[in-house]
């Protein structure tokens, strides 16, 4: 070893890179711009949830991360390789939103058709444990013509998971699946998380997301409405009280402790993103000590669903 | 390695879809009819000359061929729009093309297996024609395996122009503009030979140009020239002249290398488009 290391081999050496990086995406089709300048990073064994209305441009986006669409202009690195070369894509597991797999082939066949494509070895055992995983163990040698539209999907997931991904995307992964399925689905994007496995889920599941996600970005008209994690976007919590006989005094301690709404004997104080223990105790026993009646404390959490609402309504550019 | 995973896959897909099937019964009910033809022409014109029934022979056994031909024709091309612009429309190819693999591999695993899978079914169905005259009529074809390979390389032509339409067009337009081609070609041809017949230079022109335009024609014709018997155009000379089943020249070598490139032209153009199409 005397001559200077190759580039592949300062590449490997260097600390393992983010499943995704994108920046700047953009499509158009015709005249209708689906994707316009989306920028983000999906880190590795982090969950990173893509919500936005219908046409939002999320399925968009997530082809072009796997080359199945060619952007206008942008540039996309999978698993630290850019996206133009195939051989990114061989750690990289997908269930489309339009899930439909060969009829003519029964689910193992499936199964061994996209090892063989991913360039892995799995062991048969493997390939039928996956196929368990997602319920259809006992189906393994029928065609898949024959499968109901959750059992297609069930074999999407099978097939994104069979060839020992390190990032998985899963667009709409439970659009076609009854609950147990749904929960199914939800434990195992957990474990995937476990195992240090990216994910970049698309749903249209608030609590789905919210459950499972660390990081949420949120499309609208192509664009990126809002980003952060749970506990950015969801910062803001709320105490709701029910309040008798109060005073000046009394509201000013209120508007103290945050910005306060009020309907009739019900107010609502917003705290800030990350209060101190003690911030709700202290207000309630200054409130009783200027005299105000106390019939109810409640702390609540804004949802992730009023909070999309909330952005998608009052438009994007002041949560960027 | 993408590729033969490919071609294996769409063997498999030609194997157990219906059109497998329905090539089989269409071959079945030609071959049964062939048969059953030749014997009664045995039977009725046991008194034939040599020579007639020679004549007769070549010209039945070259109709039959085109039959088969044009079976193989249809069923290629039908197998060859489902399987890419299908794969596409249905959302197969999503998951598929998602994996480590260039689509210009895909495509020529898929180009690769319908191939052999036109020219196995060329091959087999030939041959047992073949057989049929030969017990029938007692006669065997001069060439027959320069015969059955360029109806094979026919085959392929039209196939890769039905992969070319399938990138473009939806699968079960592909299908029916590429047959539709074959048999406008087709008669071109048939028009060129009674053009040079009737020594009508610009007639015979058209012929000439559409052979260029898509070799199957071409094809064919040299086909049909190495199943006949030679000796029936020496001795009828100029009559057979324009004869829609009968040929008066084998192909000539630029011919053949024309044809490869068309192939690999068409092939090309059917990868970029399939290259740059959205999914
Ligand atoms: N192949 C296509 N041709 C033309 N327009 C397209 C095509 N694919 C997507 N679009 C347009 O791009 C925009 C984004 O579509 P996309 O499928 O990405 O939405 P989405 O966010 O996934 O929506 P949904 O929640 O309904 O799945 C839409 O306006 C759609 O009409
Ligand atoms: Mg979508």
């Amino acid at each position: 070893m005397s001559a200077a290391p190759t580039a592949e081999q300062l590449l490997a050496d260097l600390p393992p890179t983010a499943a995704v990086w994108c920046s700047g995406l953009r499509k158009r089709y015709r005249k209708r711009t689906a994707v316009d300048d989306v920028s983000f990073t999906v880190g590795r064994g982090e969950v990173l949830g893509l919500l936005g209305p219908n046409g939002a441009g999320k399925t968009t986006v997530i082809k072009m991360l796997l080359g199945l669409v060619r952007p206008d202009a942008g540039e996309v690195l999978l698993l630290g390789r850019p996206a133009r070369d195939p051989h990114s894509r061989s750690k990289v597991g997908y269930l489309p939103e339009l899930f439909r797999y060969q009829p003519w082939l029964t689910a193992a066949e499936v199964l061994d058709l996209h090892v063989r494509l991913a360039g892995a070895t799995v062991p048969a055992a493997e390939r039928r444990e996956c196929l368990a995983l997602v319920g259809l163990a006992d189906r393994a040698g029928d065609r898949v013509g024959g499968f109901s539209k959750g059992m297609q999907q069930r074999l999407g997931l099978a097939v994104a998971l069979v060839a020992r991904p390190e990032f998985v995307v899963l667009d709409e992964p439970t659009s076609a699946l009854d609950p147990i399925g749904r929960a199914d689905v939800r434990d195992l994007m957990l474990s995937l998380r476990s195992r240090g496995v990216a994910v970049l889920l698309n749903s249209h599941l608030i609590g789905e997301v919210e459950r499972v996600c660390d990081r949420v970005v949120i499309l609208d008209k192509g664009r990126i409405a809002a980003a952060g994690t749970l506990a950015e976007l969801l910062g803001q919590r709320e105490l709701r009280l029910r309040l008798d006989k109060v005073d000046d005094a009394a509201s000013a301690r209120l508007a103290a402790a945050g910005e306060v709404t009020s309907d009739g004997d019900l107010f609502t104080v917003a705290l800030p993103a990350d209060p101190d223990a003690d911030i709700v105790p202290d207000l309630v026993a200054d409130l009783v000590e200027l005299g105000v009646r106390v019939h109810a404390v409640e702390a609540g959490r804004i949802s992730l669903e009023e909070r999309l609402l909330d952005i998608l309504r009052t438009g994007t550019e002041e949560h960027r | 390695m993408i590729v033969l995973t490919m071609a294996a896959l769409t063997l498999r897909e030609a194997a157990r879809r219906k059109v497998l099937r329905a090539l089989a019964v269409m071959t079945f009910v030609l071959l049964g009819l062939s048969a059953w033809g030749f014997y009664r022409l045995d039977a009725e014109f046991g008194g034939l000359t040599s020579g007639e029934a020679r004549l007769a022979a070549s010209i039945v056994l070259n109709l039959v061929m085109f039959g088969l031909s044009l079976i193989a024709a249809l069923g290629t091309a039908f197998l060859a729009g489902p399987t890419l612009a299908g794969e596409i429309e249905s959302g197969a190819a999503l998951a598929m093309l998602a994996r480590p693999v260039r689509r210009g591999s895909v495509l020529v695993g898929k180009w690769l297996g319908l191939a052999v899978f036109g020219s196995g079914f060329v091959a087999v169905a030939g041959l047992a024609q073949f057989l049929i005259v030969w017990i029938t009529m007692d006669y065997w074809p001069p060439a027959p395996a320069t015969g059955l390979a360029l109806l094979a390389a026919q085959t392929t032509a039209l196939l890769t122009l039905g992969l070319l339409l399938s990138a473009v067009i939806s699968p079960m337009a592909s299908g029916i503009v590429s047959v539709g081609l074959f048999g406008a070609t087709w008669i071109a041809g048939v028009v060129g030979g009674v053009g040079h017949a009737l020594d009508n230079e610009s007639v015979e022109r058209i012929g000439a140009v559409s052979r260029v335009l898509l070799p199957t024609d071409g094809l064919w014709r040299g086909a049909m020239n190495a199943f006949q018997d030679p000796a029936i155009l020496m001795n009828l000379g100029p009559g057979m002249q324009g004869h829609p089943f009968m040929s008066d020249s084998s192909l000539t070598w630029t011919y053949l290398a024309w044809t490869a490139v068309w192939v690999a032209l068409v092939l090309g153009l059917a990868g970029l488009a399939f290259r740059r199409r959205d999914l």
